[in-house]
């Protein structure tokens, strides 16, 4: 991928500029439209690891970053809520090495559970915030991210969205940077021990850093200008620009490629330069705020765009302040557990025996869908645990029996851990039951390897985390493990038996993923193969 | 050409819609077209509908088709053609799976490409830039076949004769 001229998509622009920028470690969580960026990494040859979660990965990236070597650290939105306790904090430390924190925004929620705009949390965190509109800003943007992040020893956010993740554009890439320095160990105990003493301190020279950082997107931060009419001016970040530009092709544009902190007096003089000035930004008003704050008049778009994505025919919209309804594209077939899976029986016995599911995210959301129906909650990675929980306390008996919590495997390891040690601390007086469906990969984000598979994200093998060996070591009083294609099991029976006792239970139903079963059976293979090769080596060698 | 063309490429999970719009893409690419390709693809493995845009001309901006603005519309799954139909401009080229009514396929599997096939005689990209996408896109052992299912549909489509663009 060295040649002059490439077509790429977002995350694999990302992950080259990752690559050409030197970068020693990127860590992450799967999460669409965010997961391609670590295996494209890997592909090209750099080093990529999966975390647990988004927490521990950014932790990691923490860690290279202290050790003086540049670090990755991907996420799709909400898994920045994951990793914002290390982030809020991380941004009063100096980095070292450049850290680069990629949060990868899905307005329109086409793989989400929510549409939170990342913007507001690179804000709150006062942390600076690149946003790419193709995949050449993206390549370019994580180049600059890496040098801003050495250059005021700070983290860098850089926002994509799914337009700018998974649309496909050509890049021309630079030539690889060269010459940085090897990782060292270097003390700075105020500038990394976050005490009191030390953080006070510390959030000043933050404050400090962020004023800099303006000022050097004031004289010298990407943006394009396009000088046009000035009867129109057209403000836009992200992707947006590119549709602002084709729904009106003769305005003025500006785009700005840092939007926090913003270069506000470039903002104004182009405010200035107009009549009318535009605001065209996805999701929340967030930049209409910040100008209209700091005294500049702007138009915004009505609340309706607030939902959802722009394009060019809802772009021409806000600028012709078109209030009319828009037209409803007609729905498509939605997505189904795939005919195959082998967890499909675990929500036909839910079901039947009309449990009160709280479910999870993943694949095994789908279940809510008919022919199962069988899913009643529905919050973020991990929460079926807790949510279940609360139920099971408050529920009458009679209803609190048929609560179950239901968990994908890798949701598991994600965030499900805690919520056995909640469930064994504070067991409610019925009982509860949980779930794992343990298809052996992270299937919905198109599987990926986790902790509980025993692979590495390059698929080659490493420890395996044994669920039943943990939860009877955490507490948990019935351990069952059962295969979901095993003819001689009743689902139905085993948890009506478990329901119908006032304790803690949890079962781990085994059966791997049908889209994954066949790359697995390559992946054992191999990893065989290569045991066999390094015992007959050992044996020629003694 | 400066005008910008429109494609929308549909069917449903697991058909090779976005393996159709990633060598469409890749062929326009190599002709020396700026591209831009996107679609929504978090759950396409799942059996749900699934479309991707495909745009490419001297410069594109926008990475999606603005409704009503698609010169073609490819569709692999006949459910699918009247939903998608509305992404179309007013004379725009309609190729369905029933343009190979005359001469099925022999492995469904390379139904996609087929269609390409017969995309290819409407869309001003050279047949070599085609093949060679084709070949960067697919697995080696798949190669022979879907240049088969290639061919296949270029020659239905002749037959057929779908809508020129203007």
């Amino acid at each position: 991928m060295n040649s002059d001229r490439q077509l790429l998509n977002g995350d694999e622009a990302v992950a080259l500029g990752a690559l050409h920028a030197g970068v020693r470690l990127g860590t992450g969580y799967p999460g669409t439209p965010s997961t391609e960026i670590l295996e494209t990494l890997d592909q090209l040859g750099g080093k990529a690891q999966w975390s647990p979660n988004e927490k521990v990965a950014l932790e990691v990236g923490i860690g290279v970053a202290f050790a003086g070597a540049r670090a990755l650290v991907t996420m799709k939105h909400v898994g920045l809520n994951v990793a914002a306790d290390p982030l809020f904090t991380a941004a009063y430390t100096d980095v070292e090495g450049g850290l680069v924190v990629v949060s990868a925004d899905d307005p329109g929620m086409a793989s989400s559970q929510n549409e939170q705009d990342n913007r507001r949390l690179a804000r709150a965190a006062a942390v600076p915030m690149l946003e790419p509109a193709d995949s050449q800003e993206a390549y370019d943007f994580t180049r600059l991210a890496f040098e801003l992040s050495e250059r005021w020893k700070i983290p860098i956010l850089l926002r994509l969205t799914t337009r700018v993740c998974h649309a496909k554009t050509v890049v021309h890439p630079r030539a690889p940077e060269e010459g940085l320095p090897e990782p060292n160990f270097l003390r700075d105990i105020p500038a990394r021990v976050m005490i009191p003493a030390f953080a006070k301190p510390a959030h000043r020279r933050l404050r400090a850093k962020l004023a800099e950082i303006a000022a050097w997107n004031e004289a010298e931060g990407p943006v394009r200008h396009e000088t046009g009419g000035t009867e129109l001016g057209i403000l836009s970040t992200g992707v947006s620009a590119v549709h602002a530009r084709e729904a009106a092709p003769g305005a003025s544009h500006l785009s700005i490629g840092m939007t926090y902190p913003l270069p506000m007096e470039r903002l104004r003089s182009f405010a200035q330069s107009v009549d009318r000035l535009v605001v065209i930004e996805e999701g929340d008003p967030v930049l209409v705020e910040d100008l209209r704050a700091a005294g500049i008049p702007v138009e915004g778009k009505p609340e309706a765009f607030r939902f959802g994505e722009l394009d060019v025919a809802r772009v021409r919209r806000i600028l012709e302040r078109d209030n009319t309804p828009e037209p409803v594209p007609p729905r498509g077939k939605p997505p189904e557990l795939c005919p195959g899976c082998a967890h499909r029986g675990v929500f036909e016995a839910l079901r039947d025996l009309d449990c009160i599911v709280s479910g999870d995210i993943g694949c095994y959301t789908l279940g809510v869908l008919p022919p199962f129906s069988a899913m009643d909650t529905c919050v973020c990675m991990g929460a079926s645990i807790g949510v279940g929980l609360g139920l099971r306390h408050v529920l009458p008996e009679e209803q609190a029996r048929r609560v179950v919590s239901v968990i994908g495997d890798s949701t598991f390891v994600h965030s499900g851990i805690t919520g056995i040690a909640e469930m064994v601390y504070n067991p409610p007086p019925t009982g509860h039951l949980v779930l794992i469906l343990d298809n052996g990969t992270t299937a919905m984000t198109g599987l990926q390897e986790h902790p509980g598979t025993g692979r590495a994200l390059d698929h080659s093998p490493t420890h395996k985390m044994d669920f039943a060996a943990l939860a009877r070591a955490m507490g948990v009083q019935n351990v069952h493990v059962v295969q979901t294609n095993d003819k001689k099991l009743s689902m139905k029976d085993l948890i009506s038996d478990l329901l119908a006792r006032p304790e803690l239970s949890l079962v781990v139903a085994q059966q791997p993923c049908v889209l994954a079963a066949p790359k697995i059976r390559v992946y054992d293979r191999a990893a065989a193969a290569e045991l066999r090769a390094e015992a007959c080596a050992a044996v020629a060698d003694d | 050409m400066t005008k910008v063309r429109n494609v929308v490429i549909a069917g449903l999970g697991g058909q090779g819609v976005l393996k159709a719009s990633d060598i469409l893409a890749g062929a326009a690419f190599l002709a020396g077209f700026d591209v831009k390709k996107s679609e929504l693809h978090g759950m396409s493995q799942r059996g749900g509908s699934v479309s991707s845009d495909v745009r490419f001309g001297d410069r594109v901006l926008s990475p999606m088709v603005p409704t009503g603005e698609a010169d073609l519309l490819l569709v692999l799954e006949e459910t699918q053609v009247d939903i998608n139909r509305y992404v179309l401009r007013p004379g725009g080229c309609l190729i369905g799976p029933d343009v190979l009514a005359s001469q099925p396929l022999k492995k469904r599997k390379s139904l996609n490409v087929a269609l390409l096939g017969a995309a290819s005689t409407v869309l001003d990209i050279p047949e070599e830039h085609w093949l060679a996408s084709m070949r960067t896109h697919l697995a080696e052992k798949l190669h022979a076949m879907n240049e088969q299912a290639f061919a296949l549909g270029r020659a239905a489509a002749r037959r057929g004769a779908p809508a020129s663009l203007s």
